[in-house]
């Protein structure tokens, strides 16, 4: 099962960034092998629906999980109805977060937790 | 003829300079004054217009049948603003961040998307003591500002003078404001913050090939960055409005500058003889 992270690298020893849409990368990971892969992540370029295309693009990996600092309305409304779960407030090292995640010690949320345009300028 | 009356920084005047040139050449002028800053339009307060008509301004958003969507994403590609999402069995629409540009629904080989009407503002238009008046005012919540200004310059359309009254910065509703303007005034204040801002707004009128000119508000405050500016890229300053306390204490009481200190009716009048040399000269220089 894949797990998307919100990174501000493209290595497990980057951290967590705090924005869904205007993250710069997605690191892709299998969290029993931690095999992983990072993605561009295309909603930074756009200039507006950074957090809808952003979505798409998680979706489209075929991640069952997302962490993440922050995570709107918009970009919320994709990610629920196509089954992924939602972690927000999740911050620090990437690699230390996976087995925070593995010990079950986050909870999921069940919506958005900050506002449109929360994490532009 | 079309006068914009725009500004980087925002509170430098533009409204009482469009109010007080509206009725400073009313008397020998077909005037229409088209308050373009939808977002906050205040022209009214100076004004008091009659308002005798409105009209709703709507644009076009998607509607997807689900029954005939195969959910092959063409929509969701072809969108430049994410309004519409497609992932596995699911296709979302978000009118809020739609553009009503219609490429979904023309892209569409299912025929599944259709279009409706969404409320964004309404036009309103009358009389202010015999100036033609149209306001533009966009719903609060809503994003985007341009569609509206479109309706109020379609509505403002008389033959002599339009002043379009524009909202502060540089961004599209300014640019669609100012586009098809015969000159545009440039508001500033000789501060740091005017300065940078008049910068982007002369970048921004230059790109549209507009004749331009600068007013200075508030002179005798802060310092010389704007005249050395404007003097080094040759840019004319029309008119100079010191900081003064009366014209404050009458602004802040709804009072139009040249209805509470008629003297200054006559500068204006100047003004425009200004602009109107300025706009001439560029439209000879064009026919040569």
């Amino acid at each position: 099962m894949k797990i998307a992270i919100t990174a501000t690298g493209t290595t497990l020893e980057n951290d967590v960034d705090a924005r869904f849409g205007r993250c710069p990368y997605f690191i892709i990971v299998e969290p029993d092998t931690m095999e992983y892969e990072y993605i561009d992540n295309a909603g930074i370029q756009a200039g507006g629906g950074a957090g809808i295309a952003a979505a798409q693009m998680v979706v489209g990996k075929g991640a069952e999980a997302v962490l993440t600092g922050s995570c709107g309305p918009n970009a919320y409304n994709v990610l629920s109805p196509a089954g992924i779960k939602v972690f927000t407030g999740v911050a620090g090292n990437i690699r230390d977060v996976i087995e925070d995640y593995k010990e079950g010690r986050f909870k999921e949320s069940a919506q958005a937790n900050v506002s449109s345009h929360h994490g532009k300028g | 003829m079309i006068i914009s009356v725009a500004s980087g920084k925002g509170g430098t005047g533009k409204t009482l300079v469009s109010t007080s040139l509206a009725l400073s050449l009313k008397d020998d002028y077909d005037v229409t004054i088209a308050d373009c800053d939808v977002e906050e339009p205040n022209d009214h307060i100076f004004l008091k217009p009659q308002i005798t008509g409105n009209e709703p301004v709507n644009i076009q958003v998607p509607v997807v049948a689900e029954e005939k969507c195969t959910f092959c994403g063409k929509c969701a590609k072809v969108c430049a603003f994410n309004a519409i999402a497609v992932f596995g069995n699911h296709v979302l629409t978000f009118p809020q961040l739609c553009h009503g540009c219609g490429a979904c629904s023309y892209l569409c080989p299912e025929k599944a998307i259709t279009e409706e009407d969404r409320h964004i503002g309404v036009v309103e238009w009358g009389d202010a003591k015999g100036i033609e008046f149209v306001q533009g005012i966009l719903t609060v919540g809503e994003a985007m500002a341009p569609p509206v200004i479109r309706q109020v310059k379609e509505r403002a359309c008389g033959e002599g003078i339009i002043i379009r009254d524009a909202p502060p910065g540089t961004s599209c509703p300014v640019v669609e404001t100012i586009r098809d303007s015969d000159f545009c005034l440039l508001l500033t204040e000789p501060t740091p913050f005017g300065l940078n801002d008049l910068t982007l707004a002369v970048e921004t009128v230059k790109e549209l090939g507009i004749p331009f000119g600068v007013v200075i508000n508030r002179t005798g405050a802060g310092d010389a960055g704007v005249e050395d500016y404007c003097k080094k890229e040759k840019i004319p300053v029309l008119m100079r409005i010191p900081l003064d306390t009366e014209i404050a204490r009458i602004y802040s009481r709804g009072i139009a500058l040249v209805d509470g200190m008629p003297g200054w009716k006559s500068r204006f009048v100047q003004l425009f003889k200004d602009i109107k040399e300025i706009a001439d000269e560029r439209t000879d220089s064009v026919k040569r």
